[in-house]
């Protein structure tokens, strides 16, 4: 998994508040050189960083934290949902004992997709006949249910599907889910390719992943939930089933003489069971 | 129900528990008739195994009648006697219609947690630790079997409980080690631990062609068990233990040796005490002095097949020697459900009686006392408990 940051800034500051910043870092500059010492030195820097960022329009704080107050943004096509150079990237791929065709007619038909992806709630075509574009409710941090829109902008039968999230998504992503023949009639290939913007920008996902937050490990899991269902039908789970108290009401641990007295008496009792093996030397 | 549930090192504690209910279409429910502790229950037993959790039931070998099923298990229906093998398997993985049924690639839903310790994970297995699934264990009234349309084989009423059991793990598992071997005409096979599965190990040697085999122990009930069964007994604390198996063999080294100890080895040579050291101050998790002597006296270009089960790390493993004699490793987890329909065959055609190797036999509440009287190797074989 990659974190993904921008190597040349693009403009996320708004232009008043451009104009307030070189204002700002003015003061501070003259300020800072007035004063000797630490703190002149300290505000001789704050207002340089200030100064910067008004006449760039380029904002490091904000773009480590996705904050964007320049409204459109520039430099990036209108039919980008996840800007280069930017995001997270996820790859991971499985191989699943079925032919490609199964596996690609039951990915393709994308309300399963919430079937084996754990934090996809649910996945609805939009418009009646039209099953390329689908809304997508999603799990995100903190319990907060994201929702966006998605549009198929690639597919190619048996071999690919290709989506992005429609403008104006919660969370940008786009991808691609590619099928192959595995070698030796090991059945299919799935190389799934995912890119978004989570939310808080890069700072966010490393805020998160300091939590234990892995989405390459949770992307591995989904995608061998996929290889379950469809090779054996059902998962694979324990959770209802039966078990012992977490604490025994007898809190207290076999006492160890009793034992060995109700080990030697049970020994007795039922040994020998079989025939007496032959003791010789 | 009645369940045998483990509590942490050395305490495990008959527990009243919920009946196991279907999960799943492809599940049944078993009412266990006879189950087993298994030497690596003792593993479990003694705190060596990580992921477990108080209150987790325990056991993989048990025989039973099918109380319920679910849609998708078309084979079976109530009142069947079933064996059910001890590593769950979905039949439909690569690993599964390879007969590599250890390997399943569906049956384990923590495979996370194995991939973490080793990379990929196996099959889930009944009672033990989350990490192979944490399912619940067959050391109880009533089980709980998924993919019970891929697992379990049904049993005649020609063939008792008792000879039955066995087919669930230790049976296969000896056969296995044996088959490892690929036995030629005129091979002598040496067998390392004489517990239930070496005795196993033994008999499948002789039934798959094996000229001779020497039984390597040093508990002498053990050791007569194995004789019993044609094995030349060889006692690894006698004096000059590797020229003795070497003169056995004709100067020559047995073609094949078996490994049926595992990662709890004793011994007393200064191999073992390093081991024994290591272990103590966590810097190795696995003892090898079964499996060292194993490499170091099978004959150059034979093969050393490990059915002992081992889970970590070990230390001065004799690699050079390996290397240098070109010997062959084979080892894992038993594929249990390919040997299912050949060996229960053996059993109804009276060509070997697995009931030989009990030497114990407690009613399902003695289930805590039944794994002290095991963890004693000088008095006992193999415990089975009857709910």
């Amino acid at each position: 998994m990659d974190i993904i940051r921008h190597k040349q800034q693009v403009p996320n500051v708004g232009k008043v508040e451009r104009a307030a910043s070189v204002a700002a870092g003015m003061l501070l500059l003259g300020r800072g050189l007035k004063n000797k010492g630490w703190t002149g030195t300290a505000m001789a820097l704050l207002g340089m960083e200030f100064l910067r960022r008004g006449i760039t329009g380029a904002c490091h704080t904000y773009q480590a934290l996705g904050i964007n107050t320049a409204g459109a943004r520039s430099g990036e096509g209108a039919s980008v949902s996840v800007p280069h150079g930017t995001g997270i990237r996820i790859d991971e791929s499985i191989t699943i004992n079925r032919p490609r065709a199964e596996v690609y007619g039951f990915w393709r038909n994308l309300a399963n997709v919430a079937e084996f992806m754990e934090y996809v709630e649910s996945v609805q075509t939009l418009n009646e006949g039209d099953d390329r574009k689908t809304r997508w409710a999603v799990k995100g941090p903190a319990g907060k249910c994201l929702e966006w829109d998605a549009e198929i902008v690639n597919e190619k039968e048996n071999e690919l599907i290709a989506w992005r999230s429609l403008d104006g998504s919660e969370v940008a992503n786009a991808g691609s889910v590619h099928f192959k023949d595995a070698p030796g009639g090991r059945g299919t290939e799935v190389s799934l390719e995912i890119m978004y913007t989570p939310p808080g920008g890069s700072f966010g996902a490393f805020a998160a992943k300091l939590f234990g937050d892995d989405p390459a490990a949770r992307i591995r899991a989904d995608l061998k939930r996929l290889k379950a269902r469809i090779e054996a039908g059902v998962l694979a789970g324990t959770s209802g089933q039966s078990a012992g108290p977490k604490a025994s009401g007898d809190d207290e641990k076999p006492n160890h003489h009793a034992y060995s007295d109700a080990v030697a008496k049970a020994s007795e009792e039922s040994f020998p069971a079989s025939d007496a093996p032959a003791f010789t030397h | 129900m009645k369940a045998v549930c483990w509590y942490g090192k050395k305490d495990v504690r008959i527990e009243n528990v919920p009946e196991p209910k279907l999960l799943t279409k492809r599940d049944a429910i078993v009412k266990t008739s006879l189950t087993a502790i298994c030497g690596s229950d003792l593993h479990l037993f003694h705190g060596l195994i990580p992921s477990m959790e108080p209150g987790d039931i325990l056991g993989h070998e048990f025989i039973g009648e099918v109380v319920e099923v679910g849609t998708e298990v078309p084979h079976l229906k109530k009142g069947d006697r079933v064996v059910v093998p001890f590593c769950i398997a979905c039949g439909n993985c690569f690993f599964c219609q390879n007969g590599m049924t250890a390997l399943c690639d569906n049956s384990n839903p923590n495979a996370a947690m194995a991939e973490k310790l080793y990379g990929s994970s196996g099959a889930g297995l009944f009672g033990y630790s989350h990490m192979f699934g944490g399912y619940a264990g067959g050391q109880a009234q009533y089980v709980r079997v998924p993919f019970a349309d891929a697992g379990p084989i049904k049993v005649p009423d020609s063939v008792s409980d008792e000879q039955a059991l066995f087919l669930s793990d230790i049976f296969p598992t000896g056969y296995m080690a044996a088959e490892n071997c690929d036995i030629q005409q005129g091979d002598v096979i040496a067998v390392w631990g004489c517990g239930p599965v070496g005795q196993f190990a033994i008999r499948s040697a002789f039934l798959l062609g094996a000229e001779r085999v020497i039984a390597i122990d040093n508990v002498d009930m053990r050791l007569c068990l194995a004789q019993k069964g044609g094995a030349e007994p060889l006692n690894y604390d006698l004096p000059d233990f590797d020229e003795r198996l070497r003169t056995a063999t004709g100067g020559r080294g047995p073609d094949a040796c078996i490994d049926a100890v595992g990662l709890e080895a004793h011994g007393t040579a200064i191999d073992a005490i390093y081991d024994y050291a290591k272990m103590a101050v966590k810097l190795e998790t696995d003892r090898t002095h079964a499996l060292r002597q194993a490499i170091y006296a099978c004959r150059k270009g034979g093969t050393v097949s490990i059915p002992g089960v081992y889970g970590g790390l070990v230390d001065k493993f004799p690699l050079g020697v390996a290397f240098n004699k070109g010997l062959t490793l084979k080892m894992g987890q038993t594929d249990v459900h390919r040997y299912l329909s050949p060996l229960l065959q053996l059993v109804e055609n009276g060509k070997i009686d697995p009931s030989f190797v009990i030497t114990h036999r407690l009613a399902l509440e003695k289930g805590a006392e039944g794994y002290n009287i095991f963890d004693n190797a000088e008095g006992c074989i193999k415990v089975v408990l009857r709910p």
